[in-house]
C-alpha cells in the first residue's frame, strides 16, 4: 500500500509500469478535489497538470494531475465531457496550478471554473476559439496573416508615486525572452507580474506522430540547459511503455551525464552571479571551469552539450574516450571550487549583495509549492534523486544540500554544495563503471498505455508523461519543466527589493523560458 | 583580497591555450575586417526569437577567457540602437516575430544579421507550425547563418567573420 493510498483509501490506485515508481487512478470531480486537498494538507505537492483529447477513443477529454506525497507519486485522471470540458479550479489548493490551468485552456480548451481566465501561453498566434492540441486542429498556422499583439490585462498597482517599468520580451543580456512588469515606488519594487509564452513553439503538437526515437531529439530540446534531464525522462517514459530496461552501464553513464549537466549549469550561474554583483573575476573563473567541462564532454560524447547522448533503450553510443579524461577534469574543478567558494564567502562586497536579497521564506516556499534547488535553499528537503531513486541513484547515499534563509546567498551556497556533490557522485560511478553494452532494443509498445519518466534536473524535477499509438508513434507527450512552480516564487522574491537587484535575484533562480513556454 | 589576487596569478592567462591558438588566425583576420568596415569595435545585440536556450549557452561561452571575444574587438550590447550586428537564435516563434522585427528596425544601418543555430537557419527540430514561423530569413533579411545544434564557439566566430566579409546590397 502506497502512502497515497492511505490518504485516499476509497480510490483504486493502479501501479504504472517503469523505473519511476508511480500509480494512476481515475477520479470524479469531487474525488480529485478531495485527493488534492489531502495531499496538500499532508505536505505533498502538485508535480504537473495537463490535458488530453480522447474524443476519438472515449468520446471526451481528460484532465491529468501528477501529485506527489512523500515517496509516492500518483497520476489522477479526471474524464471530461466533449461538449462541456470544465472542471473545478485547483489553484486555491495548489497556487502553481493557476498557470498550468490557463495553459491547458489555451492549448486544449479545458476550462477551470472559477480560476484566472486570462490567456497564458496564447498571445496572438492563434485565435481564442482554436485549441491547437485538439486532434481536429490543424498543425499548420490557423491564418496566414498574423494578428497584432494582443493587449494583456496586467494587474495595476495604484497610489502616490507608483509607476510601472515594462521590461522585455527582448532583454538586455544574452538570455531568453519574457516580459516583466514592475510596479515601483522610487527604486523599491511593490509588485512584479510576469508575462511568458513568447517562445511557445508548439512542442506538444510537434511530438504527435513522431516516432519514439525522433521524439527523443525533440525532448532534448525542450530546454537546452536541461537536455540530459528531459531526454532521460522521455527515454524512461518510452522504456516504461515498451517494458525495456537499459543495460547497467547505460544507467550509470546516464547518472554521470545528468550530474555533469548539473555541474555545468551551477558553474555557469555561480560565475554569472558574481558578475551580477560586480565581481567580474567570478565570471572569468567559473566560465573557464565550465569550458573545461564542456570540452571533456565533446571528447566523451562528441557534443559539448550532450543533447543526443540518451536515447530510449540506453545511450546512443559508448564513451569515445577513457573515463579518466573526465575524472582528471572533475578533480581539478573540485579543487578550484573549494578555493573559489572561500573567495566568495570572504568577499564582503559580494556577500553584502547576496545576503537578504530575494528572500523566499520556508513558509512561503511550502505554500507556493516551489521545487528543486530553490526549494532546498528555502528549507524544503526535497530531491527526486532521493525520493524516486531510479538507477543509478538507488545505490548512492545523497544528502540534500539544505539552507533555510531562502535568499540569493542561500541559493549560491546550495549550488556550491551540489556542484561538489555531483563531482563526488561522478567519481564514485566512474571508479566502478559496469562493463557491457549501452543499449537494449525496445520491446513492443503497449498501445495507449501511460508511461511516465522523471529525474531531478539541476533546477528540480523534470517530468514526462507519454502515450504511444499502436505503431509506436507518439500520441501524446507532455514534458514538464520545474520552472512552472518557481516562476511565481520569483514574483514574491523581488517584493521590497530594489530594481537593480532583479538581475541578481533572477539569476539565482535562473528559470527556464523555453521549458515553460513549450 | 589577497586570495583573489593569488587565484588570478595562479590561473594566469588561459587565452593562450591550445584551442584558442586554433582560433587565433581567425580572430586576427576578424579584428582587421571589423576595423575596416565599422571603424570601431563590433557591437552585437543578441535576440532569442524562440530558441531552446542551447545557442545562448554557446554565445555565452564566446566571452569566456579561452575565446576572449572582447579581445578581438567584439562586444555584446544591451540595446539594438548601439548594435552593428544582430545575432538571432531560434526558430522564430509567432509570439516573438513582432519583437524581432522591431529590434531589427531599431538597429541603425549599416547592420548585419547572423542567424545562429540549425533552428534559425532552417527551423531545426521545431520546423514550422501553428506557433513557429521557422527560419529567421522568413522574418528579417539575413546575411549569414551558422549551423549546429548548438553551434560551437569556434563555429560562431567563423559565422561572424563570414558575415563581416559578406557585402550587403544597400549598405557600404
Amino acid at each position: 500500500m502506497t502512502a497515497m493510498q492511505i490518504l485516499a483509501p476509497e480510490l483504486d490506485f493502479l501501479p504504472l509500469p517503469g523505473a519511476l515508481a508511480a500509480t494512476r487512478v481515475e477520479v470524479t470531480q469531487m474525488q480529485l478535489l478531495g485527493l488534492c486537498q489531502a495531499v496538500r494538507d499532508n505536505g505533498g505537492r502538485l508535480v504537473s497538470l495537463w490535458g488530453e483529447d480522447l474524443r476519438r477513443e472515449h468520446g471526451g477529454f481528460r484532465l491529468c494531475t501528477a501529485l506527489q506525497y512523500g515517496l509516492s507519486l500518483a497520476i489522477a485522471e479526471l474524464p471530461l465531457r466533449a461538449d462541456a470540458p470544465t472542471y473545478a479550479d485547483l489553484s486555491a489548493i495548489f497556487p502553481s496550478a493557476a498557470r498550468l490551468q490557463r495553459a491547458t485552456y489555451d492549448l486544449l480548451g479545458l476550462r477551470a471554473l472559477g480560476g484566472d481566465a486570462r490567456p497564458w501561453l496564447r498571445h496572438a498566434a492563434w485565435p481564442a476559439d482554436v485549441f491547437p492540441l485538439r486532434h481536429d486542429a490543424a498543425a499548420a498556422p490557423p491564418s496566414a496573416v498574423e494578428p497584432p499583439p494582443s493587449a494583456y490585462p496586467f494587474v495595476r498597482v495604484t497610489g502616490d508615486g507608483v509607476h510601472e517599468i515594462p521590461v522585455g520580451p527582448v532583454h538586455a543580456g544574452t538570455i531568453e525572452p519574457g516580459h516583466f512588469r514592475f510596479s515601483v515606488v522610487g527604486e523599491k519594487v511593490l509588485r512584479l507580474e510576469e508575462r511568458l509564452g513568447y517562445v511557445h513553439k508548439g512542442i506538444e503538437k510537434r511530438f504527435e506522430q513522431m516516432s519514439a526515437s525522433d521524439g527523443a531529439r525533440l525532448a532534448a530540446r525542450v530546454s537546452g540547459d536541461s537536455a540530459v534531464a528531459f531526454s532521460w525522462a522521455y527515454a524512461m517514459a518510452v522504456e516504461a511503455i515498451t517494458a525495456t530496461t537499459p543495460p547497467a552501464r547505460a544507467q550509470v553513464l546516464r547518472g554521470v551525464l545528468l550530474e555533469c549537466e548539473r555541474l555545468a549549469n551551477h558553474l555557469g550561474d555561480l560565475g554569472a552571479l558574481g558578475n551580477d554583483a560586480g565581481l567580474a573575476f567570478g565570471l572569468a573563473q567559473f566560465s573557464r571551469l565550465k569550458e573545461d567541462l564542456l570540452r571533456v564532454n565533446a571528447a566523451l560524447w562528441a557534443q559539448r552539450y550532450p543533447m543526443d547522448a540518451i536515447v530510449p533503450g540506453g545511450l546512443r553510443e559508448d564513451l569515445r574516450a577513457p573515463p579518466s579524461a573526465l575524472t582528471s577534469v572533475l578533480h581539478a574543478i573540485a579543487d578550484e571550487l573549494l578555493r573559489l567558494r572561500e573567495i566568495y564567502d570572504n568577499h564582503a562586497g559580494l556577500q553584502d549583495r547576496f545576503m537578504g536579497a530575494g528572500t523566499v521564506s520556508c513558509e512561503l516556499a511550502m505554500q507556493l509549492g516551489i521545487v528543486g534547488m530553490a526549494a532546498r535553499a528555502s528549507g524544503q528537503p526535497q530531491d527526486w534523486r532521493n525520493e524516486f531513486p531510479v538507477p543509478p541513484y538507488d545505490a548512492v547515499d545523497l544528502r540534500p544540500a539544505l539552507r533555510t534563509q531562502g535568499d540569493v546567498a542561500a541559493r549560491v551556497a546550495v549550488r556550491f554544495e551540489e556542484a561538489l556533490a555531483s563531482i563526488a557522485l561522478c567519481l564514485q560511478w566512474l571508479a566502478a563503471l559496469p562493463e557491457g553494452g549501452v543499449s537494449t532494443p525496445l520491446g513492443a509498445a503497449r498501445e495507449g498505455e501511460l508511461g511516465i519518466g522523471g529525474v531531478e534536473g539541476w533546477r528540480g524535477p523534470v517530468f514526462v508523461a507519454l502515450r504511444l499509438d499502436e505503431s509506436g508513434r507518439v500520441r501524446r507527450c507532455h514534458p514538464h519543466d520545474p520552472s512552472w512552480h518557481n516562476w511565481p516564487a520569483l514574483e514574491h522574491a523581488i517584493i521590497d527589493n530594489i530594481v537593480p537587484d532583479f538581475p541578481l535575484i533572477n539569476k539565482s533562480f535562473n528559470l527556464s523560458y523555453s521549458g515553460h513556454d513549450l | 583580497m589577497w586570495r583573489l589576487l593569488r587565484q588570478i596569478r595562479r590561473v594566469g592567462l588561459v587565452s593562450e591555450a591550445a584551442p584558442a591558438a586554433e582560433a587565433a588566425p581567425l580572430l586576427n583576420a576578424l579584428q582587421e575586417k571589423i576595423r575596416r568596415v565599422f571603424g570601431h569595435a563590433l557591437a552585437i545585440r543578441h535576440v532569442d526569437a524562440g530558441s531552446c536556450n542551447g545557442c545562448e549557452l554557446e554565445i555565452h561561452a564566446l566571452g569566456n577567457p579561452y575565446y576572449n571575444l572582447e579581445g578581438a574587438g567584439i562586444r555584446f550590447v544591451a540595446s539594438p540602437r548601439h548594435a552593428d550586428a544582430l545575432l538571432v537564435t531560434g526558430p522564430v516563434s509567432r509570439h516573438m516575430a513582432e519583437a524581432l522585427r522591431r529590434t531589427y528596425d531599431a538597429t541603425p544601418d549599416p547592420k548585419i544579421v547572423i542567424a545562429v543555430g540549425d533552428c534559425a537557419a532552417c527551423g531545426g527540430v521545431f520546423g514550422t507550425g501553428y506557433a513557429t514561423i521557422g527560419r529567421v530569413a522568413d522574418v528579417i533579411p539575413v546575411d549569414a547563418t551558422v549551423s549546429g545544434c548548438p553551434p560551437t564557439p569556434l563555429a560562431l566566430l567563423q559565422g561572424i567573420l563570414q558575415a563581416v566579409n559578406t557585402p550587403r546590397a544597400g549598405t557600404s
